[in-house]
Order: structure tokens, then C-alpha cells, then sequence
């Protein structure tokens, strides 16, 4: 199975793309998890369901009001075109801030149900043995809960790498820029390139069910996001 | 305020329950914060560990003020250590390593080896094992050392032997006993337990419903039969004694506490060692003339002090003083109508059975 270098093109595109979407929910989406966990906020019904939203939207309507926050009118439009930078629509950035809405929920959830499973105990120890509560979540948090963060993490890059809708609204299809594998694939059917849609949706599928495999059966008895 | 006390006031409302204490606890020695579940003591010992905060209240150990107002120590900077119900380890670290997690958080002027706290747990053979390795016992004995590992200058326990069977139980009392016999610093010891209160305790905080009942030191408040504690077949006195003699031939130790002597099984204590002896109630039996022919070996003279009713309406406790020392006997009515009990009577105390405890 050979892939051509426009295939090639659009299956780097795509991992570069989930790998720095995961690096940045990493960042963005622990202290949400985290807080998710621990709060006995109000707050916490309303937020646990903004994050987990993009499960159930269709992503057209994800990516649509992106467009709009994204494109010159919109709050997103202004800050960049404030700060001199490019608006975000069909560019990579774009990409990864739309993506990074829309795998959200698969970073957050596993993250929280492996914080709330620690429960307060530890924590409460750690801070009867001198810990601060940072100090506590490194040294105690982010160790009991590391499956929870292989579970996310790998989450987290499978879906974005299966994304579809919102790249098509926010990023179009720009070889090399925007032009990821799902949207490739949909361009080979397009074009009846059915050998060529064959090769690359085989690559996805094989390495979709690898991804899944690593959550699921590497670990037995790990908990299933 | 006090330099070697500790102050503690809190006054807090959760959805069906409340705290509304006002206590001063003696800044040496094992104070017991005894209960049943859902008196609030764990909820007072956790305000005082900072775990809990009290919207209102004000907390001094000593000449430092932890809580006062909106000012509010957290409980990472409280010079504590903190034993739970269940050991709570770090299931990632091994022994030595939770162990070494509170130490090597403190102040290096104030950390001290861990060696002796190992030797006295009996721990040294543990240390390279995963808390899942351990059994339950050890579980809790590792706790406690990383609660000391810090070199706290107040022991705050939370009923440790109560999620441990009653051979572990036993198993571990032994190594309390040693630490309280060690430490100079203070323990606050939650406990629903009047055994584990009656061995290990200095002074006594009874508590019920979120407020405290009564309390002051643990011998004198035992012998106050005026006082709400409910005991039931618990009740009864502790004595400070010494052994004075062993008789080989009977296996016997005699022991001699203010006011008189009593025999007990010889545990093979040496002579000269203090001990404490604890009297229940049930075990006293009260007559007006001293009966040669009988079983019973401890009969000692008395003069009652106070007649009281005790918690079932046909039963009275009945306290006596044996020369400076008080015990308690319960009996029925019945009987102490028979037997015309007043204060002031010269009565001889029957005692069936003494617990000795090292």
C-alpha cells in the first residue's frame, strides 16, 4: 500500500495537528478537570456541560460559530486583527483552536473521573505532611491519576485525528495548511479516486483501532474514559 | 492565654449537624476525644488540624494562634501530624518513601532521624514495600511513624485502631502506649473506645451531638458519677499502681495504688513498675460486713461518697473512696436498698476482676 505525497502530505498534516492539539489541552484541560473534581461550586453543572457540549453538536454548528467568533466581526477576529496577526480561518492556527473545542470533553472527562477517584484523602494526608496544595496535586494528583492521563491523552489525539466538520468549516482544504486525512479521503470519493480513498481510509482505520487498542487492552483493569 | 495550653473554639452548622465547642486542652499528655459516631469529635480534631474550617472560631496551640477570626493557618503549615482511621499512604511511594514525604518538607533544623521512629514501629524490614504490600496492622503502624516522621509538635489521632480487627488491635496498642510514654508533645486521640480511652488517656473530653459533655483529667472525671458520660458496662476507674510484689507460687503480681493493694494474674511486669489498672464498675461488688469464705481475693474497705442513677432505671453506681483513691461499683437498687447505702457508710468493695495495663 503506497500512499501518494499529496496522502502522505495530509497524514503528516494530520498527526502534527493532533499532537499539538493534545499538548495544548494537556495544558488547558488539567486545571478544568482538575477543577471539575474538586469544586462544590454552583458553577460546576453549567461548566461540566459547556465542556461535554461538543459530544452531542454536530460539528458543522461547532465550527460554524467559531467561524463567526473567528472571522472579522467576531471577538476572536478582533483580537487578532488588534493584536496584527492573520484572522485564524484557513490557517493551521485556526485549525488547532477550532480542534481544541472539539476534542475538549475527551481530555476533560477521563482526567476528572481519574481526579475524582482519587478523592480527598490523599490529598488531605499530603497536606497534613507539609504539602501545598500545588505541591500536593504534583506530587500526589498527578501520579495517582497518570492512567487517567495516558486515557485522555490518547482520547484526545484519536479524536482530533477523526475530525471532519469542523475542519471542512473552519479550515476548508488547503493542501498542506488545512488539508488533513479525513478531509482527503472525502476529496478522493469526490473525485471517484476509490483506489486512493481505499489506501488512506485503510491507514486511518488500522491506526484508529491501534490507538483504541492501547486505552483499552494494554492496561487491564484500567478505567474506560 | 495560657503557654502550655491549647484553646479551641468552633462553632459550626452543616445541613443536620453542628460543632459548637469551647474547650481547653492540657498542652502534654494524651487527651481523648471520646464519643460515639456523629458527636462531632473527628469534625473537632479536623478543625483542629485545619482540614475543616470553622466559619467561626479561634484555635491557639501554645503561644500561637492558628485560627482567629479571618485569620486561618492551612493545614500545611501547622506544626502537626495527623494520623487517619485508615493508614491513608500514598499507594505510589514505597514505605520509606512515605515516610520521607512529610520529612523532608520541613525545616532541616528540625528534622530528625528516622531511626528511632523506625526501630520503635518496627518497620525496618518494610521499607522497600508498596503500601499494598502491607498488612493491615503494618498499614497503620507506617502512618503513624510518617505522622512523627515530621517531628510535629502536636499528634493528632484520628481513631487509628478503629478500622483494624481486634488482633491488630492489640497488636498495635502496645506501640501507643510507647509513644505516649516517649513523646513530650501533646496527642489529641479520637476514640469511641473506653478501653483504648481508659489505657492511653490523660484527659477526658466527652463529647455528644457536636458539644462537648464534660471533661477534665481522666481519673477524676472516671470516678465522677455525676457526671452525663454514658458508659454503660464500661464504666467504671482507673488507678495509677505500682508492683509491689509477684507471688511465683500463685502466678500473682500484687499492686499497690493509693488507698490500698490489689492481686491480679502476674503479667510478668518487674517490681517497681507503675502501671495503670482499670476497675469497671460492674465488677465491684458492695457489702456491709467483710465475708472470709469467698472466692473473691480483693476485698477492700471504703466509705461512700455519692449514690447516682445509672443509665437503666433498676441500676445505681454507687462511688467509694478507698483512702485518697475513689472507685466506682454499680448495683442494682434493689440492693442498695437492702443494704441501706448512704453517703458516709463503711462498706467493703468486692473486686471480681482488675485489667492491668502496662
Amino acid at each position: 500500500m503506497i500512499l501518494s505525497t499529496g496522502d502522505l502530505q495530509a497524514v503528516i498534516l494530520t498527526l502534527e495537528l493532533a499532537l499539538v492539539v493534545t499538548a495544548v489541552l494537556f495544558v488547558a484541560g488539567t486545571p478544568i478537570a482538575w477543577w471539575l473534581a474538586r469544586t462544590k461550586s454552583r458553577w460546576k453543572g453549567p461548566i461540566g456541560a459547556v465542556v461535554a457540549l461538543p459530544l452531542v453538536l454536530p460539528p458543522s454548528v461547532l465550527g460554524f460559530y467559531l467561524l463567526l467568533a473567528m472571522g472579522p466581526n467576531g471577538p476572536v477576529g478582533r483580537l487578532t486583527n488588534a493584536l496584527g496577526i492573520d484572522p485564524l480561518p484557513f490557517t493551521f492556527e485556526g485549525l488547532v483552536l477550532a480542534s481544541v473545542f472539539y476534542s475538549l470533553p475527551f481530555m476533560v472527562q477521563p482526567l476528572q473521573n481519574a481526579f475524582e477517584a482519587i478523592g480527598d484523602r490523599p490529598l488531605e494526608a499530603a497536606a497534613t505532611l507539609r504539602a501545598s496544595p500545588l505541591n500536593a496535586f504534583f506530587t500526589v494528583a498527578l501520579p495517582l491519576a497518570l492512567p487517567g492521563f495516558l486515557t485522555a491523552g490518547v482520547l484526545t489525539f484519536a479524536h482530533t485525528v477523526g475530525e471532519f466538520g469542523v475542519v471542512l468549516m473552519i479550515g476548508g482544504n488547503i493542501p498542506g495548511i488545512t488539508r488533513v486525512a479525513s478531509v482527503q479521503i472525502y476529496d478522493h470519493v469526490e473525485a471517484l479516486e476509490y483506489g486512493e480513498a481505499h489506501s488512506l481510509a485503510a491507514v486511518m482505520l488500522i491506526f484508529s483501532f491501534l490507538v483504541l487498542l492501547t486505552v483499552y487492552a494494554w492496561r487491564p483493569g484500567a478505567k474506560k474514559a | 492565654m495560657t503557654k502550655d495550653q491549647i484553646q479551641a473554639r468552633f462553632l459550626l452548622n452543616w445541613p443536620g449537624f453542628s460543632l459548637d465547642i469551647d474547650l481547653t486542652l492540657p498542652g502534654r499528655g494524651v487527651s481523648a476525644l471520646f464519643g460515639q459516631s456523629g458527636s462531632g469529635k473527628t469534625t473537632l480534631l479536623r478543625c483542629m488540624a485545619g482540614l475543616e474550617r470553622a466559619g467561626q472560631g479561634f484555635l491557639s496551640f501554645k503561644d500561637e494562634i492558628w485560627q482567629n477570626g479571618k485569620t486561618w493557618l492551612p493545614p500545611h503549615r501547622r506544626p502537626i501530624g495527623y494520623v487517619f482511621q485508615e493508614a491513608s499512604l500514598f499507594p505510589h511511594l514505597s514505605v520509606l518513601n512515605n515516610l520521607q514525604y512529610g520529612r523532608k518538607r520541613i525545616p532541616e533544623a528540625r528534622q530528625t532521624d528516622l531511626d528511632p521512629i523506625i526501630d520503635l514501629f518496627g518497620i525496618g524490614h518494610l521499607l522497600d514495600r508498596k503500601p499494598d504490600r502491607l498488612s493491615g496492622g503494618e498499614r497503620q503502624r507506617v502512618g503513624i511513624a510518617r505522622a512523627l516522621a515530621v517531628n510535629p509538635r502536636l499528634l493528632l489521632m484520628d481513631e487509628p485502631l478503629s478500622a483494624l480487627d481486634s488482633a491488630r488491635k492489640q497488636e498495635i496498642l502496645p506501640y501507643l502506649e510507647k509513644l505516649r510514654d516517649r513523646l513530650d508533645i501533646p496527642i489529641v486521640y479520637v476514640s469511641h473506645s473506653p478501653d483504648e480511652v481508659a489505657r492511653l488517656a490523660d484527659y477526658l473530653v466527652a463529647m455528644n451531638n457536636g458539644k462537648v459533655v464534660t471533661h477534665g483529667p481522666l481519673k477524676e472525671t472516671l470516678a465522677r458519677i455525676d457526671l452525663p458520660i454514658r458508659l454503660g458496662e464500661e464504666a467504671g476507674v482507673v488507678l495509677d499502681a505500682v508492683v509491689a510484689e509477684r507471688d511465683p507460687q500463685w502466678h500473682l503480681a500484687k499492686l499497690d495504688f493509693p488507698g490500698g493493694s490489689l492481686w491480679t494474674r502476674d503479667k510478668g511486669i518487674a517490681l517497681g513498675r507503675r502501671v495503670r489498672v482499670r476497675v469497671l464498675a460492674r465488677d465491684i461488688s458492695l457489702a456491709c460486713d467483710n465475708r472470709e469464705h469467698s472466692s473473691i481475693q480483693n476485698v477492700l474497705p471504703g466509705e461512700v461518697e455519692a449514690i447516682a442513677d445509672d443509665e437503666h432505671p433498676g441500676l445505681a453506681l454507687v462511688s467509694v473512696k478507698v483512702g485518697p483513691s475513689v472507685l466506682v461499683a454499680r448495683l442494682t437498687k434493689r440492693a442498695a436498698h437492702r443494704l441501706e447505702i448512704t453517703p458516709g457508710q463503711a462498706v467493703w468493695l468486692q473486686i471480681k476482676s482488675v485489667a492491668l495495663m502496662e
